[in-house]
């Protein structure tokens, strides 16, 4: 186990190297003089030169990916070309505790139903709860969510008052605050992960349920809830993790179309605005942070899958 | 207790839900199951004997019902009970050993855990009590060393372990009925032997008794004191082992009987069944068996014939049976003999000279740390000759190496060193440096044919690639179709199987596809790796009669893999006996079963199961596993389980080859003349 976890460690931190540069490469494909982006039409040659030397404009690009990817990891991520030039961490870090938030709730409540859910169509296999689940699942993947967001909308929060509409964030609010306004964006991103998790638990419980060990299970006497609780979930639920582990990366940086709908101030919203802006030090901070958090819940995926499975803890 | 039997199964039927239709797959079927007693069921593939078996453990397929009769275990109805009244029934009076093992087991818990699982449940034990009960459950099915055993994984165990570990599984709470589905068709012979000693002792210290769901005649003739023969779901005929192997008097029996592959003269074929086993759904009105049967008479095919006892619990189903038991009838028809082909064999067909294959994984991390795995020393120096128009036997357990030496032949593997030579030129151990001559000159037949025909290619499109890609004349698609049809010909297939797909075949019809493949461009030399071993008793030997055909008729030579000795027996006239690795014993096929033999040898055919009670079964047991072929033992390989181990000389020094005449060769440090005097008597009963 300790050499499982030092290769994923290992191979964590060469992920991380090779993304960095390539977010740092991408960025700098960006077309347009970044000096005369900030500084408007009208400013003197001489204003642009200063401001380039400010921010390291002029250095070679490799310097000024080492200086910037060591800034980063020191916590010293730059400032925002947005007027003020304000620094661009405690910016990405208010967005990210919003937008962790709301990947909370989401796996709180997609996670333990669609589970259920999938289990639930395995266990009555081919029959009409399996085909209700199936085609029920599907077709809210298929909505966009926009769509699904302004329903519920519509329904919960103009209609029956239940929830606000926007989900504004203000300072000073408690617990049962933020339940209220992440409530209806949880639950329309919920509906786009459904599917994915419900088919995935689904086949993998089928799959398992055909084994022989199963069938041990069964004639060893064991009440039905422990065969499917102990022998069958265990295994089943294996490929269920990695796929909820790739979610988390959507659910950190990409929910940009649910925060618009809900104006939610997350992290995509502000991933979008920085790159109308043309932005360049918030969109390497959102995408660096998102591939942080992408790579870490993969990680943790991993290492459970691990820790669940013994033939690859121990072989 | 006397008296009333531990299982009584009477009329029971069993069907299946095919196509909104209920189809039965076991049909009015009596069994009886006494204290003490091991009931064999018996049946080719599609006989419905695992239906069978898990119905009498009222275990059935979602789409399957019991549809009639009862299942009186101790005498109580099973067929009557709820789902919730069963479950005190399962793992405490009635219990499975399944088929495969390791998938049978979960691969997320500790062996101990699962076996405690049993004792919790059933006897209202404590964790920790239950866990000492698993440890000395595990102790009792003779695993040495059980507190560590029960703290492992089952993939960490050997298949041999495994068996034992479902075994201790199912007697943990002592239960009155075992049902054993083929438990050792995963296991090698030497662990086989090991396993079915165990079994008829721990039935016996526990008063239970069991049911031996197998197609394997030998193993059947020595562990069931009874045995029921099933066809297409119906009870053909049943009687105690003795008599039934003495005397069948059912055609299909006596038919299954002949069959079976054993050492012949060269122009002896073996008798086979004609045709295959009928579907479920049009299973014949009358005696099932009809169409099939060399005896049937037009009474067969109109009147369905019960089951009738002839003596002494002797029951049959057949309208014939007097006249099989009085002798005035021969249950089945002598084969017409083979093709003897008597020219004299002069050259080598093919030579292998110290061939070599290690197998190292050599991940990115281990360069890392800068670590030499070791590697899996797959085989070690294999020398082996093959002459024209003959049959190389390679010989071998599970590990042994004999796939791997026959796929770097072919170069599926390339041989780390050493050299092939075919015909007398020697080739590459590259398979991209071999021209195409070489490709069809040596030609291979794979174990499963399921495996190795596309689904999605006509029989014809899959006999027509080898003539295109590597015969060496240009064919016109009308010289081709005839070529096709030839070589269906050849394999006893019909001209309209030509346009067929592998999923309208059976397996044996299959197998003759492959077999047909790999002789479609004239080859000289055929690798036929386990060629059998997927296939039923009856269709083995249609196979078997076929490769010797074809071997007579087109002068090729075969290098066939088995662990199968009978099948070897049939078809090798020269035999290579491997061990992890290396070949310790070479020599023609007739001295090779008798004194002087390498002791692995002696062990080999010391535990295959004759098919006849009478004769007593071999007393060498083989103690342990095969060790990993990632550290092999030092000096003669085979001396950490060898039961003539000489002393420190076999731990140290690799053997001599010794000579014991007309090239059989023997690797061990005992003398020939020692090896003869100590195999010639009969060994002590343990």
């Amino acid at each position: 186990m300790t050499r499982y976890i030092v290769r994923r460690l290992l191979l964590l931190v060469v992920t991380l190297f090779v993304s960095s540069a390539v977010v740092f490469g991408l960025t700098q494909l960006l077309p347009g003089d970044i000096a005369r982006l900030i500084l408007g039409r009208e400013a003197s040659e001489q204003a642009l030169e200063q401001l380039r030397e400010e921010f390291g404009l002029n250095d070679p690009v490799l310097q000024q990916y080492v200086n910037w990817l060591a800034g980063f990891m020191r916590g010293d991520w730059g400032r925002s070309f947005s007027s003020g030039s304000p620094p661009v961490r405690p910016l990405v870090t208010e967005r990210l505790s919003n937008s962790a938030r709301l990947m909370a709730l989401t796996l709180a409540i997609s996670v333990p139903l669609s589970i259920a859910l999938g289990v639930l169509a395995a266990l009555r296999e081919n029959s009409w709860l399996d085909s209700a689940i199936s085609v029920l699942s599907l077709s809210v993947v298929g909505l966009p969510e926009f769509v699904t967001g302004l329903v519920l909308i519509n329904f919960l929060a103009l209609q029956l008052g239940l929830f606000p509409a926007t989900s504004l964030v203000q300072p000073g609010f408690t617990l049962g605050d933020w339940l209220q306004v992440l409530f209806l964006p949880a639950v329309t991103a919920t509906l786009v992960l459904l599917g994915y998790v419900v088919r995935m638990t689904r086949a993998g419980v089928v799959e398992e349920l055909k084994k022989p060990y199963v069938r041990t299970a069964v004639l060893k006497g064991l009440p039905q809830p422990v065969v499917i609780f102990k022998h069958v979930l265990r295994n089943a639920l294996l490929p269920t993790i990695t796929v909820i582990a790739l979610s988390i990366g959507w659910l950190i940086g990409g929910l940009v179309v649910i925060e618009n709908v809900f104006n939610f101030p997350g992290m995509g919203s502000l991933l979008v605005e920085a790159v109308k802006q043309k932005n360049i030090p918030v969109i390497q901070a959102v995408v660096m942070v998102t591939i942080v958090f992408f790579a870490l819940a993969n990680l943790a995926a991993d290492l459970l899958y691990a820790a669940l499975n013994p033939r690859i803890r121990l072989r | 207790m006397t008296g009333q039997p531990v299982l009584l199964a009477e009329d029971l039927t069993v069907e299946y839900r095919i196509n909104r239709a209920w189809v039965s797959a076991v049909r009015d079927v009596a069994l009886c199951v006494d204290s003490l007693e091991i009931h064999g069921l018996v049946g080719e593939s599609g006989s419905g004997k695992t239906t069978l078996a898990l119905a009498l453990m009222r275990y059935l397929a979602p789409n399957a019902r019991i549809a009639s009769g009862r299942i009186l275990l101790d005498g109580a109805d099973l067929v009557t009970r709820t789902p919730a009244e069963m479950r005190a029934v399962w793992g405490r009076q009635l219990n499975l050993v399944p088929q495969d093992p390791l998938a049978s087991l979960n691969p997320a818990y500790t062996v101990g855990e699962q076996i405690a699982e049993i004792t919790r449940l059933h006897s209202r034990l404590s964790r920790a009590d239950a866990w000492s009960r698993a440890v000395e459950t595990l102790a009792s099915v003779r695993i040495a060393d059980p507190e560590t055993v029960a703290r492992r994984y089952p993939h960490q165990l050997s298949g041999g372990m495994q068996q034992r570990v479902t075994i201790a599984m199912a007697l943990s709470a002592q239960p009155r009925l075992l049902v054993l589905d083929e438990p050792t068709t995963a296991l090698d012979v030497t662990t086989q032997a090991a396993v079915l000693d165990l079994f008829r002792d721990l039935i016996h210290a526990n008063g239970a008794a069991a049911v031996y769901v197998s197609h394997d005649l030998g193993t059947v003739a020595h562990f069931c004191d009874r045995v029921t023969v099933l066809y297409a779901g119906e009870v053909m005929e049943s009687a105690p082992v003795g008599a039934l192997f003495a005397g069948p008097l059912h055609p299909y029996t006596a038919g299954l009987l002949a069959s079976l592959p054993r050492p012949t003269a060269p122009g002896v074929r073996l008798p086979t069944i004609e045709g295959v086993a009928p579907a479920l759904a049009n299973r014949p009105p009358a005696c099932v068996f009809a169409p099939r049967c060399p005896v049937a008479l037009p009474v067969c095919s109109q009147i369905k014939p019960p089951l009738e006892t002839a003596n002494n619990g002797h029951q049959v189903r057949c309208h014939r049976w007097q006249e099989i038991a009085s002798g005035t009838l021969q249950p089945h028809r002598p084969a017409p003999p083979l093709v003897v082909d008597s020219q004299p064999r002069r050259s080598y067909v093919l030579r292998t000279n110290s061939l070599t294959k290690h197998f190292s994984e050599h991940t990115l991390f281990d360069r890392l740390m800068r670590r030499q795995p070791r590697p899996v020393r797959a085989v070690d120096d294999a020398s082996l000759r093959i002459r024209e128009r003959s049959t190389l036997g390679l010989v071998g357990e599970s590990g042994s190496g004999k796939t791997t030496l026959a796929r770097c032949i072919v170069a599926l593997e390339t041989a780390d060193s050493g050299e092939i030579e075919l015909c007398g030129v020697g080739i590459s151990r590259r398979l991209n440096e071999r021209d195409r001559d070489t490709l069809r000159r040596l030609r291979m037949v794979f174990q499963n044919p399921n495996d190795t025909l596309n689904p999605y290619q006509t029989v014809q499109q899959a006999l027509e690639r080898p003539l295109r890609r590597l015969a060496g004349e240009r064919l016109n698609a009308q010289q081709r179709r005839q070529r096709v049809l030839d070589l269906l010909a050849a394999v006893r297939l019909t001209p309209d199987y030509a346009g067929r797909y592998p999923a309208e075949l059976s397996g044996g019809e299959k197998q003759r596809v492959a077999i047909a493949r790999a002789f479609a461009a004239n080859p000289a030399l055929i690798v036929a790796d386990e060629p059998t071993s997927s296939l039923d008793v009856s269709v083995q030997a249609v196979i078997l009669n076929l490769l010797k055909d074809l071997r007579a008729t087109t002068g090729a030579s075969y290098l066939l893999i088995s662990h199968d000795l009978d099948v070897i027996a049939y078809l090798a006239d020269w035999i290579a006996v491997m061990y992890l690795g290396e070949i310790v014993e070479e020599g023609d096929a007739e001295d090779l079963y008798s004194p002087p033999q390498h002791p692995y040898t002696e062990a080999l055919l010391s535990a295959i199961p004759v098919p006849d009670p009478t004769r007593p079964p071999g007393a060498i047991r083989l103690e342990g596993d095969v060790p990993s072929a990632r550290s092999v033992p030092t000096g003669c390989r085979f001396h950490t389980r060898c039961p003539r181990k000489l002393g420190p000389v076999c731990e140290q020094e690799r053997p001599p080859w010794r000579d014991a005449g007309d090239g059989h060769m023997i690797r061990c440090h005992i003398p020939i003349a020692d090896l003869v005097q100590l195999q010639s008597h009969p060994r002590q009963e343990q």
